[in-house]
């Protein structure tokens, strides 16, 4: 070992190094590289042969694939507007409340607290279409006679998921543009009012700007969680009926455990991850520049 | 044409009340300065002409009509913050051009404003900046341009030049009033400077833990205060006040030294009385030092000793002991004085001031 000397900081980080490469890097790279290989888990010898870039082309054709991923963006467009003018909505309601404001803010955050998991059975429960809470409540209050296929027909289906991701996670937005209004200075506020500025354009040209950024924080924590929505459609509907609600992670999932087709499912997530880090980069893109607008100093 | 009027206007927070039901009527293009400690209901007073503030109990009326339910939008004021509120994310330029943009003015109109208020205001370099690169003297200059670029019918400003150093404030206090002059809008102004108060206002109103104590011209507030408190107030340095009690022709003080009654006020109180007497600086100086030496009608000399000096060049401040107490002087044409030397004072009685001990009103009419 002459000529080797490590240095002391190399030496001292280097357990740290040999854990992080064990249960990240190696993990990594070992489905990096299945994805280049028509792994099956029912035969294990697979993995060693090497078939280059076919499982990404034959996604690329792959139209439950294409599905599932414009399904995928289009929930998250949908859920994360939603989530924003509710979030909004709910925050400048909150923010309004002269008593109680603890309490409100507590109890805005309760959806936050339940497991995706339990979101899912309860949602289940409520869209069920015989038992559920949904269909009873239409059918007592006379506005429809039949039983609504909730979670049976296809496009019924996504609104319920819809519903379910928005009901969970819309205090994630109330809560950060909540304090986004807390932390505003009122006084800018008061001088549009004297400006000639209406309650909306105070809002419009005050208010949101100055919010914007706190709304992005948001959109940008909810990108990632949305881009791997999986539990709560799992429950619900487990991408039926048909694969008409199937996301690009309930489909990654059954592809590599009910198929057992553990190559193409690698290629499939490390395509969908493309997708995630595009939401991300975008808004956090927009998170710079609304902070740099407002010249915030965090 | 805006005429302001305020009619037993009173601001409660829940069942506190800080201002009483003042009564205040201010011609078209007055120029109206509101002073007073801190903490004396001035600020709300504004807020609530600029419709920012409910209004508990009285009425407000702008132009002779009654705003009390008018949002701030349709006052037609502009509003000078004491704390700038400017928009944070907005440039200097488009902080200047908001209100415009919001009424819907044409473009090359705005640019125009804009360019002429800047100019006023020296802001030329700062336009694209954000308000967080500015410095809070120039942050102040903003809000001001904000309030000018407008063609408002009533100005409030709110201690528009508390932030600036001696110098700027001097020149922004000039162009406060050559603006004025030009805009012909009513102007109240609240400020605890008393200096601004008086070059800038035609009249002062001064403001007292929610009451208005007097309202008059600055020549009126300053040699005619109608309260102990007033005269306190306006004046620098203030306007020496003791207690003293009546007897016999003569103001007896606590310490026991006594003063001639004078003659005005012989009249006016009887034996027993307990009053303030008040004398300004100015009327109280080392015999032959004073702003009026010969021309006095009732002067009463004494022989005192010094206790500071405070030269300030072209005068010296004499603090004189009393009745056990420094007595502050003005002394022109100064000579050198020291610690302890005796000096002959004059007071000048006639134009001395006396207030009711008990009510605090002045006994002069
Ligand atoms: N929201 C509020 N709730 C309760 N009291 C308040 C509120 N706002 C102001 N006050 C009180 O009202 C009084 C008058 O306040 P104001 O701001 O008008 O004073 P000011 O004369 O402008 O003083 P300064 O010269 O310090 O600016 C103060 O005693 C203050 O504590
Ligand atoms: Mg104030």
């Amino acid at each position: 070992m002459k000529g080797f000397k490590p240095s002391a900081p190399f030496l001292l980080l280097l357990p740290a190094i040999i854990v992080l490469a064990a249960v990240v890097v190696l993990p990594l790279i070992l489905s990096l590289y299945s994805s280049f290989t028509p792994f099956r888990l029912t035969r294990p010898e697979t993995f060693f042969v090497f078939v280059g870039f076919r499982n990404y082309l034959s996604i690329l054709s792959n139209a439950d694939f294409w599905w599932a991923f414009g399904r995928t963006v289009l929930l998250l467009t949908i859920a994360l507007n939603l989530e924003m003018l509710l979030g909004l909505g709910l925050a400048m309601l909150v923010e309004k409340a002269t008593r109680g404001q603890r309490i409100l803010r507590t109890l805005m955050m309760f959806p936050m607290m339940f497991s995706p998991i339990l979101v899912g059975f309860q949602f289940k429960f409520m869209f069920n279409d015989n038992i559920g809470l949904v269909n009873n409540a239409l059918q007592s209050l006379g506005l429809t006679q039949d039983a609504i296929p909730w979670l049976i027909e296809g496009r019924l289906a996504f609104i319920a998921i819809s519903i379910a991701e928005i009901w969970s996670s819309t205090s994630i937005f109330a809560i950060l543009i909540l304090a986004g209004l807390l932390a505003m200075p009122k006084e800018p506020i008061e001088a549009a009012r004297v400006d000639g500025c209406t309650p909306w354009q105070t809002f419009r040209y005050v208010t949101w700007p100055f919010v914007m950024p706190f709304a992005y924080i948001a959109m940008t924590i909810r990108s990632l969680d949305v881009a791997r929505a999986y539990d709560i459609v799992k429950i619900m509907t487990d991408g039926g009926p048909a694969g008409r609600t199937e996301l690009l992670w309930t489909l990654v999932g059954r592809t590599a455990y009910s198929d057992a087709r553990m190559g193409m499912a690698n290629a499939m997530a490390y395509f969908s991850i493309l997708l995630s880090i595009a939401f991300t980069v975008y808004f956090y893109n927009k998170l710079a520049a609304a902070r740099a607008q407002i010249g915030a100093e965090w | 044409m805006a005429t302001v009027s305020l009619k037993k206007l009173a601001k409660r927070y829940g069942n506190m009340e800080i201002v009483h039901g003042i009564d205040l009527e201010i011609a078209d293009r007055e120029f109206i300065a509101l002073v007073g400690p801190s903490g004396c209901g001035k600020s709300t007073t504004l807020r609530m002409i600029a419709g920012l503030e409910d209004i508990s109990g009285g009425t407000i009326d702008i132009g002779g009509r009654m705003v009390n339910d008018l949002p701030p939008r349709s006052r037609n004021i502009s509003m000078v913050f004491q704390s700038y509120a400017l928009y944070p994310h907005m440039s200097v330029r488009e902080n200047l051009g908001f209100s415009l943009k919001i009424a819907g003015a044409a473009k090359d109109d705005m640019d125009r404003r804009v360019a002429e208020a800047s100019a006023i205001l020296g802001l030329d370099e700062l336009l694209e900046r954000r308000p967080s690169q500015l410095s809070g003297g120039q942050r102040q200059r903003v809000a001001m341009g904000r309030a000018i670029v407008r063609d408002p019918d009533v100005f409030l400003f709110d201690e528009p030049l508390s932030n600036l150093d001696a110098k700027l404030r001097t020149q922004m206090r000039t162009e406060i009033k050559k603006l004025h002059a030009k805009v012909k809008s009513t102007v109240i102004y609240v400020t605890h400077d008393q200096v601004e108060a008086m070059t800038l206002a035609d009249r002062i109103v001064i403001m007292r833990s929610g009451y208005i104590e007097q309202v008059g011209t600055p020549d009126e507030v300053f040699s005619r205060p109608a309260t102990h408190f007033v005269a306190g107030f306006i004046g620098s340095p203030p306007m020496n006040l003791h207690e003293a009690t009546v007897s016999d022709g003569k103001l007896v003080f606590s310490g026991g030294d006594s003063l001639p009654l004078p003659g005005q006020f012989k009249s006016k109180t009887s034996a027993g009385d307990k009053v303030v007497f008040g004398i300004r600086p100015d009327d109280f100086y080392p015999t032959g030092h004073g702003l009026s030496s010969g021309g006095e009608t009732e002067v009463h000399r004494a022989e005192l000793p010094v206790s500071i000096t405070e030269p300030l060049g072209n005068e010296t401040l004499v603090f004189a002991e009393f009745n056990g107490t420094d007595w502050v002087s003005r002394m022109l044409n100064p000579k050198p004085l020291k610690a302890g030397d005796r000096i002959g004072m004059s007071f000048d009685l006639s134009r001395a001031h006396l207030f009711s001990a008990e009510t605090g009103k002045s006994l002069r009419i």
